[in-house]
């Protein structure tokens, strides 16, 4: 009897051993939360960058992980609906994720953004382009690593005022989601820029004939037309220009940065503008990416990938830079500390958007576009 | 707001009225004589600028002269077009000729969106090039600037085959048939016209005009895809409706009020609701003239 209670008290004291060495080595990982759509009808926007996190982090686990410890994923599913991200975030915050990478949809991102904002965790989303959730300025915890709507329509004021030396402009759109909000942010930036604004219309898209719009934009004599919208459109309506012999100066954005366009539109598409994502395909990080990719499951990569790459690189970066994985300390390394990644070389400003990365003004040039520097 | 404004938005109107109403014609003819609206109609439209598509881009690979083109490849088009309007009235609307009414629209819906994706799926869901097949006239340039030589052939065109459509119905025998059958199927029948050989004359005419508007369309817009016939079909059919459908100068003029409507509403007021205005004008017009601007108001027949 004596000689079990001695036993009994060896047990119980290993058993408190393993339990200390196990919470111990539980404080020895960190935890990356990676949340997004991972099922229903706009997965193949989220599960992209499951793959980017999951392969970065396994390369810099393999060579000894950040600050010593290992980085362990916590994957979550928010299906990209905003009911649901509330409650993903919930989950990656009492599972004890140290920061987050996500979400995807920008509805999706800010319902969970205020749950991470009070427990303080950091979150860089690979794809939620709505402007509001960095210019806002409400969520200080928040960073992402691709272009928000606006920097297209801030890209063309910028070039067309500097560059083009533009004072007047025409502003045509498609009325649709997409290209009306195009068109309301190039209003902005251009009137703030100091350029005049004499025409803000809607057409309608697929009409017989556009002849009559671009009467009027003839008789207003604009220096630029803005065109928010797809390239269907913006060709018929720069071919009637251009048949009017019209020399206004027309940019559209990434909708019609499309090889279509140039097909349709032929020689009339020569001397248009438009802005898209800068050019990443020559950076030998996107290239070893998108390598790494295939030896892994054998496909080529899908939406954001690149953008979720960059940011898993980026927040890892920032938090092997700050010592730690407190807030403030990786917030800073975040803003100060450059960053190679297969977007190229970057950091955060003060908002929380990258800099660096984002849009170039493509001029098209005997049927291609080139990238204007 | 200056004269040469005004005239430019008023020739613009012209031009997309031309267009309007070279596919009306089809319109309000099939519905003069067998009371079917032919909702495949936009349908010919686009494959008459397919096939002028096809047959100019392969004689300008051959090496053909401009003039060449444009009348061998309006030619293929009108064939090939009048081929389908003609096929299309003895595979859809013949065996249900003495159907009710709704059988025959319903027929012609099916009809439609058979050939739209017939057209998606034999070519391309793409938008595709469409070369200007007409060159800018040199006498022409000092006032190209008012309207373009494309815009200058559409309404030279649709007037010249407003006059033979017009001599067409007059004075010939298969115009004086086709009236004889608008007027009274039975009776023309029992005084020997072949009234089969009527209707299909008309969906062939029809076709014709409609793929003539759809080749010069093309030319002046640019480019083409398979979607392009339904919405001109729809205004163009509004248009017959607006000038009396049945009539055929009813046709002419209520495209050329819808196209003027559209382009002034845009130049003057905004191109926003220009779809919305058309309508307002057709649902006000409709309102004082039931039957249309130049339509006869029918009493039933019991």
């Amino acid at each position: 009897m004596k000689k079990m209670g001695k036993w009994l008290a060896v047990l119980t004291v290993s058993l408190f051993t393993l339990t200390v060495a196990g919470g111990a080595l539980a404080a020895d990982t960190i935890k990356l939360g990676v949340a997004g759509a991972h099922s229903g009808d706009l997965a193949s926007y989220g599960l992209p960058t499951v793959n980017a996190a999951k392969l970065v982090v396994k390369k810099i686990n393999e060579s000894g992980g950040v600050l010593g410890k290992q980085i362990e994923l916590l994957i979550e599913d928010d299906v990209c609906k905003p009911e649901v991200a509330g409650n993903t975030a919930t989950k990656l915050v009492s599972d004890g994720a140290n920061v987050v990478i996500g979400h995807i949809c920008s509805g999706a991102t800010k319902a969970a953004l205020g749950i991470y904002k009070e427990s303080k965790i950091i979150t860089i989303s690979p794809s939620a382009t709505s402007p509001d959730l960095t210019l806002s300025g409400e969520y200080p915890n928040f960073f992402r690593t691709i272009a928000h709507d606006a920097v297209q329509a801030q890209v063309q004021a910028k070039y067309a005022m500097e560059t083009l030396k533009i004072k007047t402009l025409a502003i045509l759109h498609d009325k649709g989601d997409y290209g009306k909000g195009q068109a309301e942010l190039a209003q902005k930036y251009f009137t703030e820029a100091g350029a005049k604004v004499v025409l803000f219309e809607g057409v309608t898209p697929g009409a017989v004939d556009y002849s009559a719009i671009v009467t009027k934009v003839n008789s207003k004599k604009p220096d630029l037309v803005i065109w928010g919208g797809y390239h269907p459109e913006a060709s018929k309506i720069i071919t009637l220009i251009r048949k009017k012999k019209m020399k206004t100066i027309f940019m559209g954005g990434d909708g019609i940065k499309d090889d279509t366009f140039i097909k349709v539109a032929g020689d009339f598409a020569d001397g248009v503008y438009a802005t898209g994502p800068m050019d990443i395909s020559q950076n030998p990080l996107s290239i070893q990416a998108k390598k790494e990719h295939q030896d892994a499951y054998g496909s080529d990569p899908g939406a954001f990938y690149d953008n979720a790459y960059s940011a898993t690189l980026a927040i890892l970066n920032a938090i092997q830079k700050a010592g730690s994985t407190d807030y403030a300390a990786i917030i800073k390394a975040l803003q100060t500390e450059d960053v190679e990644t297969p977007l190229g070389k970057i950091k955060f400003n003060e908002k929380g958007d990258a800099t660096g990365i984002g849009f170039s003004v493509y001029k098209i040039e005997k049927g291609a576009f080139v990238e204007q520097k | 707001m200056d004269f040469e404004y005004f005239t430019q938005l008023f020739l613009g109107g012209l031009t997309r009225g031309s267009i309007y109403a070279l596919i009306a014609l089809g319109y309000t003819m099939v519905y003069g004589i067998i009371e079917l609206i032919n909702f495949a109609h936009g349908e010919i439209y686009m494959i008459g600028a397919f096939t002028g598509l096809i047959i100019s881009s392969v004689l300008t690979m051959m090496g053909m002269p401009t003039l060449a083109v444009i009348v061998l490849a309006g030619m293929a088009a009108i064939i090939y077009s009048c081929s389908y309007g003609y096929t299309i009235e003895k595979i859809a609307y013949k065996p249900l000729r003495n159907a009710p009414r709704l059988s025959a629209l319903i027929s012609a819906i099916g009809m439609s969106l058979f050939l739209q994706n017939y057209v998606l799926l034999a070519q391309t869901s793409d938008f595709l090039p469409f070369p200007s097949l007409v060159p800018n006239f040199a006498f022409w340039e000092p006032y190209s600037h008012i309207i373009s030589s494309a815009e200058l052939m559409i309404l030279l065109t649709t007037l010249i085959v407003m006059i033979l459509l017009t001599l067409l119905i007059k004075f010939t025998k298969i115009g004086k048939a086709m009236r004889a059958t608008s007027q009274d199927k039975v009776m023309a029948s029992l005084l020997g016209i072949n009234v089969d050989q009527v209707i299909s004359a008309t969906f062939v005419v029809g076709s014709a005009t409609a793929a003539i508007g759809g080749i010069l369309i093309a030319s002046h817009i640019g480019q083409i895809n398979f979607y392009m016939g339904f919405i001109a079909g729809i205004k163009a059919f509004v248009a017959a409706v607006l000038g009396g459908i049945g009539s055929i100068p009813g046709a002419v003029l209520g495209s050329f009020v819808l196209g003027w409507t559209e382009s002034f509403f845009t130049g003057y007021i905004s191109s926003d609701y220009e779809d919305v205005f058309a309508f307002i004008f057709l649902v006000v017009i409709l309102i004082f003239r039931p039957s249309g601007i130049l339509g006869r108001s029918q009493a039933q027949k019991v």
